[in-house]
C-alpha cells in the first residue's frame, strides 16, 4: 500500500490536530487548576502564609471592692533552634541551664525531631530570677532565646479552688474547639473555665508569608488583626474575708460559705483544707498537682459545693417556721419533751417554740413533724404519711433544700429532701407511715445539705422570707449581672413568723447556757444556731449558721468542721471571728481568734485515736 | 542556486523568529523571578545575568546561521550527525556527573550537554537521509536504517542516563509517518500507552482484587486480559465472512498475543529496571500510594504554585511560591509553575498558545517547501518542540510523570538555549531559501 505526495501530504492535518489537541488539553487542564478550584490555591496558602497568634491580655479576677484577686505576670520560656546549635558546648549549656546533660540532650533531640527551623521550648516557664541568670550567658548560644508568655499569678494565693486552674490546653481542647493550638493555656477550671470565653479575649493575627526554611520574608498587613483585651470578671468575694476564713480554716477540714443575704452575693466560699493555686503553675505543676490528689484530706474536692452533710438541729428552724405558717403550731404551742419515743438533751420539761430551739429539742419538733404530715383525720396512716410528705417536701424546697440554687456555681451538689416517690422506691407503695421516717423531722435521717444551702438558708432567715440565687461573678467586662440573679425567690412562709425564729437564735448566742456562746461577738446582735452531725465512731462534725447584725442583716454565714465535736466549739468561734471581722474589718488579738487559729486536730479530745491526723499540705 | 541576488532579510518568516523571540523574552523575566530571591538581577555571575550572556550569545549564532547558505547545512548533515555521535559516546566516559547522569561537558563555569545538540544533528541526518532516498519506505534496508539513525543517539543518550531527551527522539515518529510511515504505528503507539496506563493501574492496585496477596495484582491483570481478549477475538471471528476468519484469526491472536508480551515486559520493567524514585513518579502520577511521602513533593509544589495563581496571578516577581522556594528546579523544568503562578491563567494559556502557534507554523513552514530535505527537517523540528512542550508541561500540570526536560526557550541553561537556536535558525534560513530550490 503505497500512498503518493498528495495523500502523504494531508497527513500534516492530523499532526496539526494532534498539537492542537495537546495544546487544548492543557488550556482546560489550565481552567481547571487555577480557575474553577481552590484546592491548590489553599493548598499553597497553607504552605507560604503563617499566621502569627498574637495573645491577648487576659482579663483579670478582681474581689467585690476592686482588688485584684488573680493577675498576669510575665514567664520565660527558653527556646531553641536546632539548626543554629550545631557545635555547642552542651557540658556548659547543661550547668547553665541547670539540667544533666543527657537530659538536656534529650530535649535538644526532642526539639530536633519538632523542627530543625523552628523555635520549640526548651525548658518552660521560668522564674524571673532563673531567667535573670540566663540572661547575661545567652548570647553564647546562638540558637537559644526567650519566649515571654503571660501566666496567671494569684495574688493572695487565696480562693483558689473557684479561681481554677489555667493551664495548657491537651489534644482534646484542640479537637473540641479549633481557636485553641499547642502550646496554648486555656481556663481547666472553676471561674477560669466557667468564664474562659470571656476572659481570653480575642488574639490577633499577624500574617507571614514564609519561605521553604519557614523563615518570614514579608508581612501581609491589610489582613492582620490586633488582639483584644480579655474582659475582666468581678467576683463577689470580699478578698480580706476569703482570707481571714481561710487562715481560720487552716489545719481544718470542712467548708465556709458567706452570703451577702440582700443579694445572694457569696462573700466568702472555702473549702478546707485549702491550697495556694500558685503551686499549680509552672514547671512544678505536676508535683503539686500530684500531692493534692494524692492527699487523704482531699484538698481538690470543694466541700462548699459537694459535701453533702445531715442539716441537723439547724434543720428544725426550718420546721417551726413551716408548722407556724400552717397552723400547726404557734409561738406559745408548749410541747410535753417526751422522751420514750426520741432522745434529747439537756435538762427542759416543756418547752415554747423558742425554747425548743434554743435547746434542739427532739420531742418538740417530732410532734411538729407529725402535726404536719398527719394532716387528714378522714385518712389511714398511710395515705396521711404519704400525702403529708409530700405536701412538706415543697415546703422543704422552697427554701432551697435539695435544690439547684441556681446561680451558676459549678459542680454544685443537689443534697437530698426525701419525697414520697424517694420512700416509695425503698419501702414500697403503702408500706411507710410517720413512723417510718420520723427521723427527718430532726434533720437527721435522708436529708442532706451542703454548705451552700445552708448559707442560703441563714440568708433566708436574714431577708426573713426570700432569697436571691447565691452566686459568685458581680459583673464580667461591665455587662453587670444576669436578670435571673436578681430574681427574689420568695419563700411561702410569712415573715412575722421568722421573728420567734431569730429571737431563739439570738438567745442561741446570748443565753447563758445558749450552745453558740462562742459566736458572740460584743457590738454585734448576731443571731446563729449549733449543729452536731454525728459520725458513728468518729467525733462529730462541728456545724454553725449565722446572720448578723440582726436589724439589717449584712452578711449570712455557714461553717462546717468535720470530726471536730460539738457545733458550739469550732463551727461557732468560727462563725462570730468571721462575722467580727465583716463588720467590723478587723479582728482584735483575742482569745477566740488565737484558740481557733492554733487549733489542729484531734480537735475533740474524746476522739482522738480515730481522728484524721494528716496534716493540712 | 538562484541567479537573482539573495537577500536573506526579506525572506525571513518574521513570525517564527519574533515568537521565538517573544518566548525568549518571557522565559528570561520569568528566570528573573524565579531566582530573584538569591541574586541581583544585573549580575553577570547570577543565573539571570548568565542567560542573558547565553542570550547575546545566541542571538549572534541565530545572525550567523542566517547568513550560512543552507546548502551547507545539506552537506554538513552526517559529519555533524557523527560528531554529535562521537560527543555522546565521549560524554559517557569523560562526562562530569551531574544529579546521576553523566550528560556534561565541564568548560570552566559553563557547561555543555551534548544531547541538546544531537537533536539538531539527528534532525538534520534524518533530513539528509529521506530526502536522498526518495520514497524510503519502499524498501526494508531504508526502514531500517532510517530507524537507525534515530535509535543511535537516542541509545547513547539513554545510557547517560536521560529518558526525558530519550522520549524526545520517540517525537521523530510524527516525522517518519509525514513521510509514508503507516498510521497504524500512531494508533499501535496510543494503544501501547492505553494498554501501559491499564497494566500500571491494575498492577499496583491490589486491592482492586478479591482473592489476592502482594504483587499478584498484576497478574491477574494479565489473566484477565486473556480471557477478555479471547472473548472479543471469538466474537470477533464469528461476526466475520467465513473467508476473512483466517486472517482475523492470525492477526488477533498476533494483537492479543503481543499486547500481553508487552504487558509483562511493562511490568516486569517497572519493577526490575526503573529506579525506585521513577517508579515512584509514575505510581503518584495516577494517584497510587508510594510508600516514600516526599515521592510527590516536587510535583505537589509545583500544582500548588501553579493552582494558586487564579485568573490574572500574582503579578511578576510576586509569588511566594516562586519567590521562597517552594518549586524545585524552578528556573528549569518546573519554569512553568513560575508562569502559572505569578501570570494566572491567562499568562500560562498564553504561553501555551504561543508554542502551540510556533509548532503549527513550523509544520506549516515545512509543508510549503519545494525541497523535501526542508520538509522532512521542518518536521522534525516541530516534533522535537512538541515533545519538549508535551513532557515538559504535561509534568507540571500532573499530566505525565516527572521527567526533566526543558521548556524550549523559557528554561534556564545555556546549553538549551543554543541547542533550539541551531535548530530553528537552520530551519528558518533553510526556508528562507524555498523559492531558490529546484525541485
Amino acid at each position: 500500500m503505497e500512498l503518493n505526495g498528495r495523500d502523504l501530504a494531508k497527513r500534516q492535518r492530523i499532526v496539526g490536530a494532534i498539537v492542537l489537541g495537546v495544546g487544548l488539553l492543557f488550556v482546560i487542564r489550565l481552567f481547571q487548576m487555577q480557575v474553577t478550584t481552590d484546592e491548590w490555591k489553599n493548598r499553597a496558602e497553607r504552605l507560604t502564609e503563617e499566621q502569627e497568634v498574637l495573645q491577648p491580655a487576659r482579663g483579670l479576677c478582681l474581689d467585690r471592692h476592686g482588688d485584684l484577686l488573680v493577675t498576669n505576670v510575665p514567664s520565660y520560656d527558653l527556646m531553641v533552634v536546632p539548626r543554629h546549635m550545631a557545635g555547642i558546648d552542651t557540658t556548659a549549656l547543661a550547668s547553665l541551664v541547670q539540667l544533666d546533660r543527657a537530659e538536656l540532650e534529650r530535649r535538644l533531640a526532642k526539639a530536633r525531631r519538632y523542627s530543625r527551623y523552628k523555635a520549640s521550648p526548651l525548658m518552660r516557664q521560668l522564674s524571673a530570677e532563673e531567667y535573670a541568670a540566663l540572661s547575661s550567658e545567652l548570647w553564647r548560644y546562638p540558637g537559644l532565646s526567650i519566649r515571654t508568655k503571660p501566666v496567671r499569678k494569684n495574688v493572695y494565693g487565696i480562693a483558689s479552688q473557684i479561681v481554677g486552674e489555667y493551664r495548657e490546653v491537651d489534644r482534646e481542647d484542640m479537637n473540641r474547639d479549633s481557636r485553641y493550638r499547642l502550646g496554648d493555656y486555656k481556663g481547666k477550671s472553676g471561674v477560669e473555665a466557667q468564664f474562659e470565653s470571656d476572659l481570653r479575649g480575642t488574639p490577633g493575627i499577624r500574617h507571614h508569608l514564609v519561605d521553604v526554611r519557614n523563615n518570614v520574608r514579608n508581612t501581609l498587613t491589610d489582613m492582620d488583626s490586633l488582639p483584644v483585651t480579655g474582659a475582666d470578671v468581678t467576683l463577689t468575694l470580699d478578698a480580706d474575708l476569703q482570707r481571714y476564713a481561710e487562715q481560720l480554716m487552716e489545719g481544718k477540714r470542712g467548708a465556709v460559705v458567706a452570703i451577702e443575704p440582700a443579694t445572694g452575693e457569696v462573700l466568702a466560699f472555702v473549702s478546707a483544707p485549702s491550697y495556694d493555686g500558685n503551686l499549680l503553675t509552672g514547671t512544678s505543676r505536676g508535683a503539686a498537682y500530684d500531692s493534692l490528689a494524692k492527699h487523704p484530706w482531699k484538698p481538690l474536692y470543694n466541700r462548699a459545693v459537694r459535701g453533702t452533710y445531715r442539716p441537723g438541729s439547724i434543720f428544725k428552724m426550718v420546721q417551726g417556721l413551716i408548722a407556724m405558717e400552717q397552723g400547726s403550731i404557734s409561738p406559745r404551742t408548749h410541747i410535753d419533751c417526751n422522751r420514750d419515743i426520741i432522745g434529747c438533751h439537756g435538762g427542759h420539761t416543756q418547752d415554747d417554740l423558742r425554747r425548743a430551739v434554743v435547746h434542739s429539742c427532739n420531742p418538740y419538733f417530732y410532734e411538729v413533724m407529725r402535726r404536719m404530715v398527719n394532716q387528714h383525720p378522714d385518712k389511714d396512716k398511710f395515705d396521711n404519711a404519704r400525702l403529708g410528705l409530700g405536701w412538706w417536701t415543697e415546703r422543704i424546697k422552697d427554701f432551697g433544700l435539695g435544690t439547684d440554687l441556681g446561680g451558676h456555681i459549678p459542680g454544685t451538689r443537689l443534697g437530698l429532701v426525701p419525697d414520697t416517690t424517694y420512700y416509695n422506691n425503698i419501702y414500697g407503695r403503702r408500706h411507710w407511715t410517720f413512723r417510718t421516717i420520723y427521723s427527718i423531722s430532726i434533720g437527721e435521717g435522708e436529708l442532706l445539705a451542703t454548705p451552700l444551702h445552708m448559707a442560703n438558708l441563714a440568708a433566708i432567715m436574714a431577708n426573713k422570707g426570700w432569697y436571691m440565687e447565691p452566686h459568685l461573678i458581680r459583673d464580667i467586662g461591665g455587662k453587670g449581672k444576669p436578670e435571673s440573679l436578681q430574681v427574689r425567690h420568695e419563700v411561702a412562709v410569712s415573715a412575722t413568723h421568722f421573728d420567734p425564729i431569730l429571737d431563739a437564735m439570738q438567745a442561741v448566742i446570748e443565753d447563758k447556757s445558749g450552745t453558740g456562746r462562742r459566736a458572740y461577738t460584743p457590738g454585734i446582735t448576731t443571731c446563729g444556731k449549733t449543729g452536731t452531725v454525728q459520725n458513728r465512731n468518729k467525733a462529730d462534725h462541728s456545724v454553725f449558721m449565722a446572720l448578723a447584725p440582726r436589724k439589717s442583716p449584712e452578711i449570712a454565714v455557714s461553717v462546717y468542721v468535720e470530726y471536730a465535736g460539738a457545733g458550739g466549739d469550732w463551727a461557732a468561734p468560727i462563725a462570730g471571728l468571721l462575722v467580727e471581722k465583716y463588720l467590723h474589718g478587723d479582728v482584735p488579738n483575742t482569745e477566740r481568734e488565737r484558740r481557733v487559729m492554733g487549733a489542729t486536730y484531734p480537735l475533740d479530745p474524746q476522739f482522738a485515736e480515730v481522728e484524721p491526723t494528716q496534716p493540712a499540705p | 542556486m538562484s541567479p537573482r541576488r539573495f537577500n536573506v532579510l526579506y525572506q525571513l518568516d518574521w513570525p517564527t523568529l519574533l515568537v521565538v523571540l517573544l518566548l525568549v523574552v518571557l522565559g528570561w523575566l520569568n528566570i528573573v523571578s524565579a531566582t530573584a530571591e538569591a541574586e541581583v538581577v544585573w549580575d553577570l555571575s547570577g543565573k539571570a545575568g548568565k542567560q542573558l550572556i547565553w542570550m547575546g550569545v545566541c542571538a549572534c549564532v541565530m545572525a550567523g546561521l542566517l547568513a550560512i547558505e543552507g546548502e551547507f547545512y545539506i552537506r554538513t548533515s552526517v559529519l555533524q550527525y557523527l560528531v554529535i555521535l562521537a560527543l555522546l559516546t565521549a560524554v559517557l566516559v569523560v562526562g562530569k556527573k551531574v544529579g546521576g547522569a553523566r550528560s556534561w561537558f565541564g568548560v570552566g563555569s559553563f557547561g555543555i550537554q551534548p544531547s541538546e545538540f544531537a537533536k539538531t544533528a539527528t534532525a538534520l541526518m534524518v533530513a539528509w537521509f529521506l530526502s536522498r532516498h526518495g520514497r524510503p519506505w519502499r524498501t526494508l534496508a531504508t526502514r531500517l536504517q532510517s530507524l537507525a539513525i534515530i535509535a543511535l543517539p537516542a541509545g547513547l543518550i539513554l545510557l547517560q542516563p536521560d529518558a526525558g531527551t530519550v522520549l524526545v527522539f520517540g517525537g521523530f515518529v510524527f516525522v517518519l509517518y509525514r513521510e509514508g510511515l503507516s498510521g497504524n504505528v500512531l494508533l499501535l503507539g496510543v494503544s501501547a500507552l492505553v494498554l501501559a496506563v491499564l497494566t500500571i493501574l491494575f498492577g499496583a492496585n491490589e486491592s482492586w482484587y478479591p482473592f489476592v496477596g502482594t504483587d499478584t495484582g498484576f497478574w491477574w491483570f494479565l489473566i484477565s486480559f486473556a480471557v477478555f481478549g479471547t472473548c472479543t477475538l471469538l466474537l470477533t471471528r464469528a461476526a466475520t465472512l467465513p473467508r476473512y476468519r483466517k486472517r482475523t484469526t492470525l492477526w488477533g491472536t498476533l494483537i492479543l498475543l503481543g499486547g500481553m508480551a508487552f504487558s509483562t515486559g511493562l511490568h516486569l520493567g517497572m519493577e526490575h529496571i526503573l529506579q525506585r524514585h521513577q517508579r515512584e513518579r509514575i505510581h503518584v502520577l495516577f494517584g497510587i500510594d508510594v510508600d516514600n511521602p516526599d515521592a510527590d513533593y516536587n510535583i505537589r509544589h509545583a500544582k500548588a504554585a501553579i493552582g494558586s495563581g487564579g485568573w490574572t496571578g500574582k503579578g511578576w516577581a510576586q509569588g511566594p511560591m516562586t519567590a521562597y522556594g517552594f518549586v524545585p528546579e524552578q528556573e528549569t523544568d518546573f519554569i512553568f509553575c513560575t508562569v502559572g503562578e505569578e501570570w494566572g491563567f491567562l499568562g500560562s494559556t498564553g504561553v501555551v498558545l504561543l508554542f502551540v502557534f510556533l509548532i503549527l507554523r513550523v509544520l506549516h513552514l515545512g509543508e510549503r517547501q519545494r525541497s523535501p530535505f526542508t520538509r522532512i527537517y521542518a518536521y522534525a523540528v516541530a516534533s522535537i518542540l512538541f515533545m519538549h512542550v508535551l513532557v515538559n508541561v504535561g509534568m507540571v500540570l500532573g499530566l505525565a510523570p516527572v521527567i526533566g526536560i526543558p521548556l524550549p526557550f523559557f528554561s534556564y541553561g545555556g546549553s538549551s538555549l543554543m541547542g533550539f537556536t541551531l535548530l530553528m535558525g537552520i530551519l528558518i534560513r533553510l526556508d528562507a531559501e524555498r523559492f531558490s530550490v529546484l525541485r
